[in-house]
């Protein structure tokens, strides 16, 4: 028999600064995101990125805290009990075992993004495994005004990795392959999970390719998030966080929709929310917080 | 900053807005709400702040189109009785 893959398995890593040595630093920040689909932690000496690390959100949040902050610490001889202040965020933000603290991802978000892409950012999408929020910040990364939309997956990461299992294509080349079509074929009618599910068999059948079908999901994806952003009112500069953000196919076709590109960053824009945490509680231990 | 809570779906947009800057923190809109779907919390949304303001309480935002149709009838309807109390009118519906 066949080894069964997992099309919509994306890959799990950590990082850690390669000069910094942290035990001189005054110090140390953690910020622990615990999603809904993936799991960031991120660790902050003296206000600078120190170590992080993206896993899969296990079906424990506690579990998925305590792996995250291992899996950021290994191999730079920190351990938990080093961290000063720890501040939980996300869907398992209440969960997370050794936070003194939750704060709600959007504020985290918005901060992580202003650290991330600079203080000119006003507009922040955030494109997570459950949800999709849109955001406006100020100069500071002081949120203005948000929108989220939580009550139904489409327009997520999720849709994304049901797509890549219904179609056996890896989730990582999904965004690339939307665009070796020979023309923008119509978006997709529905991006309700389900029922773009059973849209895109009705299409296979009828003889569209794959990356017809692909190119179709994500249009309808790109502009359904753009009517959200819509709401809020798109301003330059915009920076997208999340998983979503590495998959070109609804990036570009978004920047088209919005006449605006987006910013790039240095680091993988999905830790921003446990960037943001991090922030926060350096902030907070700069204030004498215990 | 404007806190919008509620949900999108097929059927329409449902969001009450509380502009947390207008918000004095006097609590006159909770009591009103016949479906208590409105609390006083420390701004979520500014937490370096201590700011009290009022917000939707978590287990409403996603069903509020149906908590708030009391409030709502499709002729004759009166000024929302949360609107109403709030005096520096930070609170707006979307619907």
């Amino acid at each position: 028999m066949a080894e069964i893959q997992e099309y919509w398995r994306w890959t799990e890593y950590s990082w850690h600064h390669p000069e910094m040595d942290w035990r001189q630093g005054k110090r140390i920040a953690a910020g622990i995101d615990v999603g809904s689909v993936s799991s960031q932690a991120l660790v902050l000496v003296d206000g600078q990125i120190f170590a992080f690390s993206n896993l899969r959100t296990g079906s424990n949040s506690p579990d998925s805290a305590n792996n995250a902050i291992k899996t950021a610490l290994k191999d730079t001889g920190m351990e938990i009990k080093d961290l000063q202040y720890t501040v939980g965020t996300g869907y398992g933000r209440v969960n997370v075992p050794f936070a003194n603290r939750a704060i709600t991802e959007i504020a985290c978000h918005a901060r992580g993004a202003n650290f991330m892409a600079g203080p000119k950012v006003r507009t922040v999408l955030d494109m997570g495994g459950q949800d999709c929020k849109a955001i406006h910040c100020d100069e500071r990364g002081k949120v203005t005004n948000f929108l989220m939309n939580d009550k139904c997956a489409a327009g997520t990461g999720r849709g994304m990795e049901v797509m890549a299992d219904l179609l056996s294509i890896p989730i990582k080349d999904i965004g690339d392959l939307s665009f070796q079509v020979d023309e923008e074929p119509q978006p997709v009618s529905s991006t309700c999970v389900v029922f773009a599910k059973s849209e895109a068999l009705g299409l296979m059948r009828s003889g569209w390719s794959k990356n017809m079908v692909l190119a179709a999901y994500c249009s309808a994806m790109a502009h359904r998030v753009s009517l959200l952003l819509g709401r809020i009112g798109v301003e330059d500069q915009f920076f997208i966080t999340g998983g979503i953000a590495k998959n070109p196919g609804i990036v570009k076709r978004l920047e088209q929709e919005l006449g605006i590109q987006a910013v790039k960053s240095q680091h993988d824009s999905q830790i921003a929310g446990a960037l943001g945490a991090g922030l926060f509680a350096d902030t907070l231990l700069q204030k004498g917080a215990q | 900053m404007i806190a919008n809570y509620g949900y999108k779906d097929g059927s329409g947009e449902y969001f009450i807005g509380i502009d947390t800057d207008k918000c004095n923190g006097c609590g006159d809109c909770v009591p009103v709400c016949p479906a208590k779907v409105l609390e006083m919390v420390a701004d979520q949304y500014d937490p370096l702040s201590d700011k009290i303001v009022a917000a939707v309480r978590e287990e409403e935002r996603k069903k509020i189109k149906y908590t708030c149709a009391p409030c709502k009838p499709a002729s004759g309807r009166a000024l929302l009785p949360c609107m109403l109390a709030c005096a520096p009118g930070a609170i707006a519906h979307s619907w």
